[in-house]
């Protein structure tokens, strides 16, 4: 019991990880119905302007967690989404017309380009930091194995959370959120009743990538490394998230990323971590073959 | 009059602007990570300051926006003056006073960027001469530039239409090219090992074409089948001491039941859907090899997988006890000293004839009902299935003879190598082979041969710039996509001809 | 002898979530008659077509089609079975043909199976047997024989995406015809045809009636074409049947002039 809730703590930690990521790949596969390949690139850039952030303040001193942790959050959130938007408008925007796998190439151009680019020049090695946020609550112990609940977990479940509630407000309340909901329905239409699709779609490409620059800032902060091969995994298992969920479903994403982030935790105690991949693509496949809409998505019927 | 200087001053600060923003862009997505490089180890200082670097990388963007800008505009003159003084100025610059603190500041600190700041530039002004020259020949023609301009996505489609008509006479002698390398003078051992790398890698491109270019079928984990082939023929050769040319047969025959395996139940999915689902199965397939020690060794791999022989005839210096090794026995009718490079030259000659086997069953396959269905599900899979083409067997028909001649390589590959490890077989790997199919031009045969070479080949030679390899190779890919969307040499050639008597005239 | 219809539908029913598309709709269709489904946008004519060529398995009913004395019950075929053995051919209301390949290849595809059992599945075709390269030269002579019929001999090597939109039109239905089919689906082939195009058209389905003694379904707005060419007329108007007969009774049946003058009235 003591251990299940342990696992189940940090299946969550990692289930939010993967969801904000999730929500990036679902929003723009919504709207231009294309995989953005280089997605997990961004998640990984966002975590190492974060790093950047937390050394350059630990160098002028500035070490109190809440400080340093709000403007790393600022500086990652305003640099990251440039990458996300530099990504459409190079590798998306030009091809929107062309071949469906002429843009899957350009984005998995990108994503090769960006990872060997955070490789030159930033060096292959691990970064580690010192812990940021330190201490817990212990809740509950039996014998010598206690529960712990850190502050990081806590902190990283508060911030998933009020990202998404307000994510969602901005999707469901916002002229913009109107606007991103009429291209996901049909592009050509709202072009035609003055929705600017250009720039709609360039702003899901930024939102998103907000998302995935705060997941790179939690995956820093719970992890304490990033290199430059982050993104890669992160990247398919969010994106396994997002199918599993629905893809084009809000809800499903943060759903999604929960499970796999619940999967994996699990299966890593119980079942074998070596193995822990393995059962995330399984459950895809799975999910595919018997519900290919995902859990939250909507039926598509063939249209013929 | 002054209403025009107005207008023309208003175009001249909106493409001031449209560079700026260029310029603040770039070094937003430079500042952190250019602009501050974190020291591994235990350094005194943990971070390194390169804000100049990003600067920089601005200023370059904004230049090199403004000249693109401007060749828009249909202003060549200064991009030709700019772009000539910008090249030369960093070409001299980085040749004369690499280490002089004003270029320093000035320039990035290594030497790489600055040279392609000088290739963009030289870039420009040249297409700014070129255009110069146009418009001046357009002048006495009476031909508007605007014309000559989008007639060049036509000319390159007529490229691909005439390489591919070349290709038919070319392709026996690239063929005999090929074959004759060995025996050229200059062809010395690490050009025959890159030959043999890119001859792989065309196989792969064409094995993979059956998959991507013909069905239509995004295989985003083809190198899985690669990694059943190579395991497959190291472990029965370790197990069953069977010879290469016997275990051969067996682990394309594995790869294609593992496509048959993995096919049945995926092929019913949508496009994007089946690539995620490839990629996974790639992933997994990396982390079995990877985590089953006891059977493929884990990440250390099998060593002492045995090369393959001359029909049974080693490549060794002394011949086996009571028999010949390939020397010994050539010896016998012509004098032939031992040389190492026999066997690279032999293994050379292996793939060689296993990709054209490749090839030659692509081309004939394409003229066969199954090739034609291909193709057909690959253009609208629905009008298939109302023509009674059973979509799910044809699809895994393509996919199992993809993920055979997968298998083929793979063994090709594990025999080599000597050795075979999971690294090898990383997504990155499946990718740089899609990329070769679709940069190829989807579909085209010829087209395989030129991205193997140009992807493959020359970043081979340059593998001093290593670090930069990799980058260039993910840049290449997009601009040679955002150049040709649908590869450098689509065009398809129909399978069959009516041979109508009357001559179709031009204009269509 | 009192053989059994071509095809007989009855009591089809296709629901979506709430959605009749189809509700309730019996109807028959004879060989060597050309049988036309109208109705206003929407009434489920598309939908019943899918049902008929087993793209959606419909909710309820039964599909029976009879022909050379066997018996196939469509609604529990996969879809590309119906086309091969129970030799049902379609066309489609946005034309879908294979746009890259050439239009003789277009019309050698329909022949895959055909050409598949003589290729012996590819491993007689791959080593070259005379077998193959007799059934290849048949097939390429049925379907010069098509393009005579519909006029496009002389574009045959061209890509069918490049034709202009009527000749698309006709070859889709050239290539359906190459399948050798004894049910011929067609849904709205007049649509975006000039006046002479459609005559021609008229013509071609005349002569597939007369000459090649199918059963004909159309789906057609056109009225002009319905009425000059189809021996029966079923009219459906929001999923339901709501008249049938010959061209001149479904003309002045009211229940069709209601529902196409659009009346208002309370649910039939």
């Amino acid at each position: 019991m003591e251990y299940f809730t342990q696992q189940l703590i940090n299946g969550i930690t990692l289930g939010a990880i993967y969801a904000l990521i999730a929500i990036g790949y679902t929003m723009v596969y919504g709207i231009i119905g294309m995989i953005n390949f280089a997605h997990g690139e961004v998640f990984m850039i966002g975590a190492f302007i974060s790093i950047i952030t937390f050394l350059l303040l630990g160098l002028f001193g500035i070490t109190w967690a809440p400080l340093a942790i709000l403007v790393a959050l600022l500086v990652t959130m305003a640099l990251t989404p440039l990458y996300g938007w530099a990504l459409e408008r190079i590798a998306y925007r030009p091809l929107r017309h062309s071949p469906r796998l002429a843009a899957l190439i350009t984005a998995i151009g990108m994503s090769i380009f960006l990872q060997n680019y955070v490789q030159l020049v930033q060096g292959a090695r691990i970064k580690p930091l010192q812990p940021v946020v330190t201490g817990g609550i212990e809740i509950m112990r039996r014998d010598d194995f206690v529960v712990t609940l850190s502050t990081m977990q806590i902190l990283i479940v508060v911030l998933t959370v009020t990202l998404m509630a307000g994510f969602t407000l901005l999707i469901q309340r916002t002229a913009l959120g109107r606007a991103q909901r009429a291209c996901e329905q049909d592009l050509k239409m709202a072009a035609l009743v003055g929705v600017d699709v250009d720039r709609t779609i360039a702003l899901t490409f930024v939102m998103g990538a907000v998302l995935a620059s705060v997941a790179g800032l939690i995956f820093l902060l719970h992890y304490g490394v990033v290199d430059f091969h982050i993104g890669f995994n992160a990247g398919i298992k969010a994106f396994t998230a997002a199918v599993l969920g629905g893809i084009g479903s809000l809800p499903g994403a943060m759903l999604g990323g929960l499970l796999i982030g619940l999967i994996e935790a699990f299966w890593s105690a119980y079942f074998s971590v070596e193995y822990k991949d393995v059962a995330a693509f399984t459950v895809l496949i799975v999910v595919l073959i018997f519900r290919p809409t995902g859990l939250l998505g909507k039926p598509d019927i063939e249209k013929v | 009059m002054a209403g025009a200087r107005g207008g023309g001053t208003d175009r001249m600060s909106a493409l001031l602007r449209e560079a700026a923003m260029t310029g603040l862009l770039v070094f937003g997505l430079a500042v952190a990570l250019v602009g501050v490089r974190i020291q591994d180890g235990a350094a005194l200082t943990p971070l390194l300051f390169r804000f100049d670097d990003a600067f920089t990388a601005a200023a370059a963007a904004a230049m090199g926006r403004l000249g693109v800008a401007l060749l828009r505009e249909g202003r060549a003159a200064p991009v030709l003056a700019g772009g000539t003084a910008v090249a030369l100025a960093v070409a001299l610059a980085q040749f004369f006073f690499p280490a002089h603190p004003l270029m320093l500041a000035l320039l990035f600190d290594t030497a790489m960027p600055n040279w392609l700041i000088t290739a963009f530039a030289g870039f420009l002004a040249l297409s700014a001469g070129w255009r110069l020259r146009r418009a001046r020949a357009a002048q006495g023609a009476g031909v508007p530039l605007e014309a000559i301009l989008s007639n060049r996505d036509a000319a390159m489609d007529r490229i691909g239409a005439e390489v591919q008509r070349v290709a038919r006479y070319a392709g026996p002698l690239i063929l005999l090219l090929a074959l004759a390398l060995p025996l050229m003078p200059f062809a010395d051992r690490r050009l025959i090992d890159v030959a043999i790398l890119v001859v792989t890698y065309i196989m792969l491109g064409w094995g993979l074409n059956i998959v991507v270019g013909l069905a239509g079928l995004l295989d985003l984990g083809y190198v899985a089948f690669y990694a059943v082939g190579a395991y497959a023929y190291a472990l029965l050769a370790q197990y069953s001491g069977l010879s290469f040319w016997i275990c051969l047969p067996f682990a394309g025959i594995m790869a294609a039941f593992a496509g048959l395996l993995l096919g049945f139940p995926v092929l019913r999915l949508r496009g994007d859907y089946l690539a995620i689902v490839t990629l996974g199965f790639g992933e997994m397939i990396r982390i079995i090899l990877l985590n089953w020690y006891q059977f493929t060794g884990g990440p250390n791999g099998l060593s002492g997988v045995p090369r393959p022989s001359f029909f049974g005839l080693p490549f060794t210096a002394s011949p086996p006890e009571g028999g010949h090794s390939f020397h010994t026995f050539v010896s016998l009718f012509w004098p032939l000293d031992f040389s190492p490079n026999h066997r690279v030259v032999f293994l050379y000659y292996v793939i060689l004839a296993m990709a054209m086997i490749t090839n030659l069953f692509t081309l004939r396959i394409r003229r066969l009902p199954i090739g034609r269905a291909w193709e057909a599900l690959r253009e609208d899979e629905i009008a298939c299935r109302s023509l009674g083409i059973n979509p799910t067997n044809t699809k895994l028909t393509a996919f199992a003879i993809g993920a055979g001649f997968a298998g083929f390589a793979g063994s090709f590959f594990a025999a080599r190598q000597g050795f075979v490890s999971p690294e090898s077989f990383s997504f990155i790997e499946s990718a740089v082979i899609l990329a070769i199919v679709v940069l190829g031009g989807m579909g085209s045969q010829i087209g395989v041969v030129l991205a193997a070479v140009l992807l493959i080949g020359l970043p081979e030679f340059f593998r001093d710039l290593h670090q930069y390899r990799m980058v260039a190779f993910g840049a290449a890919m997009v601009a040679i996509m955002l150049w040709r969307p649908a590869g450098l040499l689509a065009h398809r050639e129909p399978t069959m001809r009516l041979k109508v008597p009357a001559a179709r005239g031009g204009g269509t | 002898m009192n053989a059994l219809p071509l095809l007989s539908v009855e009591r089809l029913t296709m629901r979506f979530g709430g959605l009749m598309a189809v509700d309730d709709v019996s109807f028959a269709a004879e060989t060597g008659h050309i049988t036309a489904i109208i109705g206003p946008n929407g009434a489920g004519k598309t939908t019943l077509f899918n049902c008929l060529t087993g793209f959606y398995a419909p909710t309820s009913g039964l599909m029976r089609l009879a022909h050379d004395g066997g018996e196939f019950l469509l609604e529990r075929m996969e879809g590309f079975r119906i086309a091969a053995r129970a030799k049902v051919a379609r066309t489609f209301q946005n034309i879908r043909l294979f746009r890259g390949m050439s239009v003789l290849e277009n019309l050698i595809v329909a022949q895959h199976n055909r050409l598949m059992r003589a290729s012996g599945y590819t491993l007689a075709g791959l080593i070259g047997l005379g077998v193959y390269r007799d059934a290849e030269r048949q097939a390429v002579e049925r379907a010069r024989y098509w393009l005579e019929q519909v006029g496009l001999t002389a574009l045959a090597d061209l890509d069918a995406g490049g034709l202009p939109y009527g000749d698309q039109r006709l070859l889709e239905i050239a290539r359906a015809m190459c399948t050798e089919p004894r049910l011929l689906c067609l849904d709205e082939p007049a649509a975006g045809l000039n006046a002479r195009e459609s005559a021609g058209l008229n013509a071609l389905l005349t002569f597939i009636r007369n000459t090649h003694r199918i059963g004909v379904l159309l789906i057609e707005h056109d009225m002009s074409v319905v009425m000059s060419i189809s021996d029966r007329i079923v009219v459906l108007d929001y999923g339901r049947k709501i008249a049938e007969g010959a061209p001149e009774a479904v003309r002045r049946d009211p229940a069709v002039i209601r529902a196409y003058l659009g009346e208002e009235e309370g649910a039939p």
